[in-house]
Formats: structure tokens, C-alpha cells, sequence
């Protein structure tokens, strides 16, 4: 059973670290929404995992909020502001997929040496979710930092947040997950909220987040 | 006292959400402008209770020490005085057409429900929710950033946005990182989340993941600190929002922000074998204050040149703390409540500045020492404190720190005086035509509320004359708190 408990979290988690390199190579972005939204659905089923494990009910509470919120109404509603602004449906990159990747694997790799290597005293579980976590955190910075577009930026911060919900729930007994996860779900609804409200599209003529550098207030 | 109304910890917070609650459902900008001055200043008179009253035995949640009554009382003054200040800034900003009535309601519950966000940081004794307050005050200053809706100030939000929620992103990793070395030795749950039982045990712990927290927490929180790499949002933020929210970014976000990375450098303290924090907080304040002394020099538009100069006095109190020890720990902390006054009375004065001229760009403002006296002289008087000059309080406290750096390690106290001789000189370079010479632009006389402006002036004046001695004994206490 404590076997069956390691390696099914273990396969959730690393099942997340695989999504969020699928994310990266995405060129389109309905398909990295749809990419996202599987991101999210693995984060649900490893939370309620962890719920399962760790007898802890309430994180039940943070995989419904995973699964509904962040894997249905997000990507839904990001789908209809991409249509009804009409952005450009493909990823803009700031640098090649190919670099991005080598570097996304650069990262996997330096925070399991770093988190393995460190965290001899936790138990083995949360030290390998940890490790994991850290990866997303990093994929979705990377991903974040790659990008040029609004939405693509927005969709790296969620992932980016996912690891952290990740990490909250992997680390036993944890206070405030639950009351965390609602926080972080009311920023993105207000970063999504502000997207379509800020009509970016139509003041800037583009979501692309380099055209707003242009408007740097000391080149006026 | 106590037995009639809340303990004073309960009314700083209880005051500012029941003062925005009233806010959002009141008409009339002139009756929300004075409820927000008026809950601004209970709220003011609350946290100097703090100083008589008995403090509580630190609970689950709430904690005063030495330590944040000093956060609490300046960060309550300098919003009561921003409040009074923008008062009289929204009836132009109505006036001129520039915010609807709409917006002006929503500004003032945000107002509050950002004091309620900054005082629950800083009262809290749980990590947790230390994290999440200042996750909700930065959220509504980046709502104010952005009320003006124009071009600007809406890319000011949206990147203001992005990389605060990056901050928090890392803050929040280095708190579960926490937790995570917490939880072997104090079991699971709220425990392993309150500061004061992590500080008592901190000892016991596991060194290296104690270490890794801390980076990832400097980096989060160090972010709206407005440290050097990770400033990008300051100067945008300050220079678009309405000025009242650019003294209050200055003068205490910034500050909350600081006072979480110290509270996390005790934590450190407290374990003998974790890598040493102070070194980490030097290098970044000092390569703080040396990039953006650089970048003072060209500046146009006067609210982002007094952003740059807020990133230089971060980093340079961000230094003091680094350096560590009773006497640059005061300094860092006498640093700090000076800039605080210093910069936001700037801000007051340059806030009516850019309304009566119409513009923010230094090149088109001349002379405004002859065309507007007194808002003149109140900015020259700001300009010549923040820059360092005797007989203010910020000269005192650079002086200070200068003394103390030199003492024990001259290199880094020659890259200290070095960036503050260079923003010396960009400040005083591009403000001398801006305060003097022949006039220019719209001369119509000023409606501004000077009180605050000069009332800060003075208190800036007076540490810089004489600090009086209680004071000297309280800062003291707390320097030697920090370690």
C-alpha cells in the first residue's frame, strides 16, 4: 500500500513536469489551452491523490477547484476572448522552441539535483513532489519569459502556479492550502477578467506584450 | 479602554475593511474623501495605542513586536497624510474630468481595503497569511495603477501584474520550502506556520532547505521590494497610477514588502548553519542603489525619476540590513521611516505639480519656485533631503551607515558613497531648472493641501535636529531584534 501510494504520486507528478514540456512545444493556441486544461486535470487527480493519501478530505476541496475552475471555465473562457478579439492563433516566441526546450531540460535537471540533494531529512514523498514542483514553477517561468503573447504569458503563470499547488499539497498536513488555492484561483480570474476588460486588443491593437513595450513612458 | 473598544491590533484591521465596505456603497466623491481621511486617521490613532497599551501574548494569527510597531505606526501615519493629500488631489482629478465619480468610489474602498491588506501583513504571525495580506495589497494597487485607463497606465497595470504575481509565485514556494524544514520538528499543521514557533526552533531545522526558502522568499518578496533585477514594475507603476498611490507605493508597499524579508532574515539568524542571508541582501542593495543612481540621469517625466530614486533607497536600506549589526540596522531602519516621510511628501508636492501644469515632463516645468512658492520650496526642501543633505534626518542616516560600513569592510562603503554621490548629482542636475530660473507653463495659482507635505518636512527636519531619546532607545531595541 505505502508503495502504491509513492508511485501512483510519483506518476502524477511527473505526469504534470511531462505536460508542462508539452505546453512549451505548442504552436497554436487553442492547442496549448487544450494542453493546459490536461495540465490542470493532472494537477486535480494528483491533489486528490495526496487527499486520498494523506486522509486530509479538505484538499478534495482544491481538486474540485483544479478541475472546474482552472480545467473547464480558464481554457473556456480564454477560448472565447481569443475569438472575440480576434488575436492571432499562433504562439509568438521570443526564442526558438528548440533552445527553449534544451533549456526547460536545464531546469528539470538542476532542481531535482537541487531539491534530492537537499531535502534528505523530509520523507522520501515530499521530497520527490518538491523536486517535481519546482520543475513546473520553472517550466512555467521559462514559458512565461518565452513567450510575447498576453495569453501565452497568462497560460505560463497558471502552470507556473499549478507546480505550487503541487508543492502546498505534497507538503504534509499543510495549513492554508485550501484557503491559498481560492486566492490564487480570484488572481487569475482577475488576470483573465483583466485581459477581456482592459480590451487590450483594442487599445493596443494587439496582445502582443512587445507592442506594449513600445509605449514606454520616457520615449513619449 | 480596551474593555469598551477592540484591543488596538484588532481596530488597525477592523477599521480600514469597515471603512471600505462603507466606501464602496457611499455616493459623493467631497463625503468618501473625508470617511477615507476619517477611518485614515482612527486608524492612525489605533496604532498609537499599540505604543501604551499592553500587548497581547502573540496568538495564532496576530503578533506585535518591537519590530512591526515601528511598520505599523509609520505605515498608518503616511496613510492617514496620503489620504489628506489626495483629498484635494481627486476634487481636481473630478474637476479636470480625468475620473468619473464612478471610479472615484471605487478608488477610495480600494484605498482602504489596501491599508487593511498592509497592516494584516504586517501583524501577522502566520506566514501563510502574511503571504496572502500581501498578496491582496498588491492586487489592489494594481487595480489604482491602472483606474486611469489610458495606454500607459494600462501597460503600467498589466506588468505591474505580471511580475508581482511572479514575486508571489516565488515568495509562496519559499514559504511551502518553510514549512516543508518546519514540519519534521514541530509537527504538522498551523504550528509549523507560526513565526514565533519557527523562530524559537528555528535551530533545529534542516539547514539547507532553510537556505533555499530564503532565496526564493529574498527573490518573491524582493521583487516588490523593487530590487535590481527585478524592478522592472516600479518605474512604470509610480509614473502612470494617481499620485496619492505613488506615495503610498513608495512610502509603505515597498516597505511591507521589506519587512517580510526581514522577518524571514531572523529566521536565518536564528540557525547557525544556514548560508549566510546578509551577504545576499548586500550584493542586491548595493547593486540596487549603483544601477539606479545610473538611470536617474535619464529620466524625463519627474514621477518615474523619483521611482528610480525610491529603488536606490531600497537598496540602500536593503544594504543596511545586509550589513547587519546594532548600529547598520538602525541606520537601515532610521533609513527607512526617513525615505518614507521624504518620498511621499515629494510625492504630494509633485502630484499638484503635474495637475497644474498639465504634464509630468521635467523639460516643459521650469522655475516652479517663482510661479508656485510654496509647493517650490516644499519640493526643493524634499529634493535637498532625499539627497542626503544635512540638517535632515536622511543625511543622518546615511551618514550612520557610511560610518559603520567603513568601519568594517571600506570596499563596500566606498561603492555605498560612490552611488550616492552619483544620484546626488542626477537629481540635482535635472531638477535645478525644474525649482528655479524663469517660469514656464500654466501659472494659475495652486489648490493643494500643503499641511501634509510640510508637516512630513518637518518631521524629516526635527530626526535630522535632534531624535528624541525614547526613540533612540526603541530603534535600538529593535536593531538589536534584527540581529
Amino acid at each position: 500500500m505505502e508503495r502504491l501510494a509513492f508511485d501512483m504520486a510519483h506518476l502524477l507528478a511527473g505526469g504534470l513536469v511531462l505536460v508542462s514540456f508539452m505546453m512549451i512545444y505548442q504552436d497554436r493556441l487553442y492547442a496549448l489551452l487544450n494542453v493546459f486544461a490536461l495540465h490542470a486535470l493532472v494537477l486535480s487527480l494528483s491533489v486528490a491523490w495526496q487527499a486520498w493519501v494523506q486522509d486530509a478530505p479538505h484538499l478534495y476541496i482544491t481538486a474540485g477547484i483544479a478541475l472546474v475552475f482552472k480545467a473547464l471555465i480558464i481554457p473556456g473562457a480564454l477560448h472565447r476572448i481569443i475569438q472575440r478579439l480576434g488575436i492571432h492563433r499562433e504562439v509568438e516566441t521570443v526564442v526558438g522552441i528548440v533552445p527553449t526546450m534544451l533549456a526547460g531540460m536545464g531546469l528539470v535537471s538542476l532542481s531535482i539535483v537541487l531539491m534530492l540533494r537537499l531535502t534528505e531529512v523530509a520523507g522520501a514523498l515530499a521530497r520527490e513532489d518538491l523536486a517535481f514542483a519546482l520543475s513546473v514553477v520553472l517550466l512555467g517561468l521559462l514559458m512565461m519569459i518565452t513567450r510575447r503573447n498576453a495569453v501565452s504569458q497568462v497560460v505560463g503563470f497558471m502552470s507556473l502556479e499549478n507546480g505550487l499547488i503541487l508543492a502546498a499539497t505534497g507538503a504534509k498536513g499543510m495549513p492554508l492550502v485550501v484557503e491559498i488555492s481560492v486566492a490564487f484561483s480570484v488572481l487569475i480570474a482577475f488576470i483573465v477578467i483583466g485581459v477581456f476588460l482592459f480590451r487590450i486588443r483594442e487599445r493596443f491593437d494587439t496582445v502582443d506584450v512587445g507592442a506594449l513595450d513600445d509605449f514606454r513612458g520616457d520615449r513619449r | 479602554m480596551t474593555e469598551l473598544f477592540f484591543h488596538p491590533v484588532e481596530a488597525i484591521l477592523i477599521i480600514p475593511a469597515v471603512a471600505a465596505a462603507l466606501l464602496m456603497m457611499l455616493p459623493g466623491y467631497r463625503l468618501t474623501a473625508r470617511l477615507n481621511m476619517l477611518a485614515s486617521l482612527l486608524t492612525l490613532i489605533a496604532a498609537l495605542f499599540l505604543l501604551v497599551v499592553d500587548r497581547a501574548e502573540p496568538g495564532p494569527y496576530l503578533l506585535v513586536d518591537d519590530l512591526n510597531i515601528v511598520f505599523i505606526v509609520l505605515n498608518t501615519l503616511v496613510g492617514f497624510s496620503a489620504a489628506t493629500f489626495s483629498a484635494s488631489y481627486i476634487g481636481h482629478e473630478i474637476e479636470s474630468g480625468r475620473l468619473t465619480p464612478t471610479y472615484v468610489r471605487f478608488y477610495h474602498a480600494m484605498y482602504q481595503v489596501m491599508m487593511f491588506g498592509m497592516n494584516l501583513a504586517l501583524v501577522s504571525n502566520n506566514i501563510g497569511l502574511m503571504w496572502v495580506a500581501i498578496e491582496l495589497a498588491t492586487l489592489t494597487t494594481v487595480l489604482m495603477v491602472g483606474i486611469y485607463r489610458t495606454h500607459e497606465a494600462l501597460e503600467a497595470a498589466w506588468k505591474y501584474f505580471i511580475l508581482g504575481s511572479v514575486g508571489i509565485a516565488l515568495a509562496l514556494f519559499g514559504t511551502i520550502l518553510v514549512y516543508v524544514a518546519a514540519q519534521p520538528v514541530l509537527g504538522e499543521g498551523e504550528a509549523a506556520m507560526i513565526w514565533t514557533n519557527l523562530v524559537a526552533h528555528a535551530s533545529e531545522f534542516d539547514a539547507p532547505i532553510l537556505s533555499l526558502a530564503f532565496i526564493f522568499l529574498l527573490l518573491g518578496y524582493g521583487t516588490k521590494v523593487g530590487l535590481a533585477p527585478l524592478h522592472a514594475w516600479l518605474p512604470d507603476a509610480h509614473a502612470e497610477g494617481p499620485t496619492p498611490i505613488s506615495a503610498v507605493l513608495s512610502g509603505l508597499l515597498l516597505n511591507v514588502a521589506l519587512y517580510a524579508v526581514l522577518r524571514f532574515k531572523m529566521l536565518m539568524a536564528a540557525h547557525p548553519e544556514t548560508l549566510a542571508p546578509g551577504m545576499l541582501m548586500v550584493t542586491m542593495g548595493l547593486l540596487s542603489l549603483i544601477f539606479a543612481a545610473f538611470m536617474l540621469y535619464r529620466r524625463r517625466d519627474i514621477k518615474r525619476l523619483f521611482a528610480y530614486s525610491s529603488i536606490e533607497h531600497m537598496g540602500i536600506i536593503v544594504f543596511a540590513f545586509g550589513m547587519g549589526g546594532p548600529l547598520a540596522n538602525f541606520a537601515g531602519l532610521l533609513h527607512m521611516v526617513m525615505h518614507s516621510l521624504t518620498k511621499s511628501a515629494i510625492f504630494f508636492s509633485v502630484g499638484h505639480v503635474a495637475q497644474i501644469k498639465g504634464t509630468q515632463r521635467i523639460a516643459e516645468i521650469r522655475g516652479l519656485t517663482q510661479s508656485h512658492p510654496l509647493l517650490g520650496w516644499g519640493l526643493a526642501l524634499g529634493v535637498l533631503a532625499i539627497v542626503g543633505m544635512p540638517p535632515f534626518g536622511v543625511f543622518m542616516s546615511e551618514f550612520l551607515l557610511i560610518t559603520s560600513t567603513f568601519a568594517r569592510s571600506p570596499a563596500l562603503a566606498l561603492l555605498l558613497v560612490f552611488g550616492l554621490l552619483v544620484a546626488f548629482g542626477a537629481l540635482l542636475l535635472r531638477l535645478a531648472g525644474f525649482l528655479f530660473g524663469e517660469p514656464t507653463g500654466d501659472m494659475k495659482p495652486a489648490k493643494a493641501s500643503f499641511v501634509p507635505m510640510y508637516a512630513h518636512m518637518a518631521l524629516v527636519l526635527l530626526a535630522g535636529i535632534h531624535l528624541p531619546e525614547p526613540m533612540v532607545a526603541w530603534f535600538q531595541a529593535v536593531a538589536r531584534l534584527l540581529g
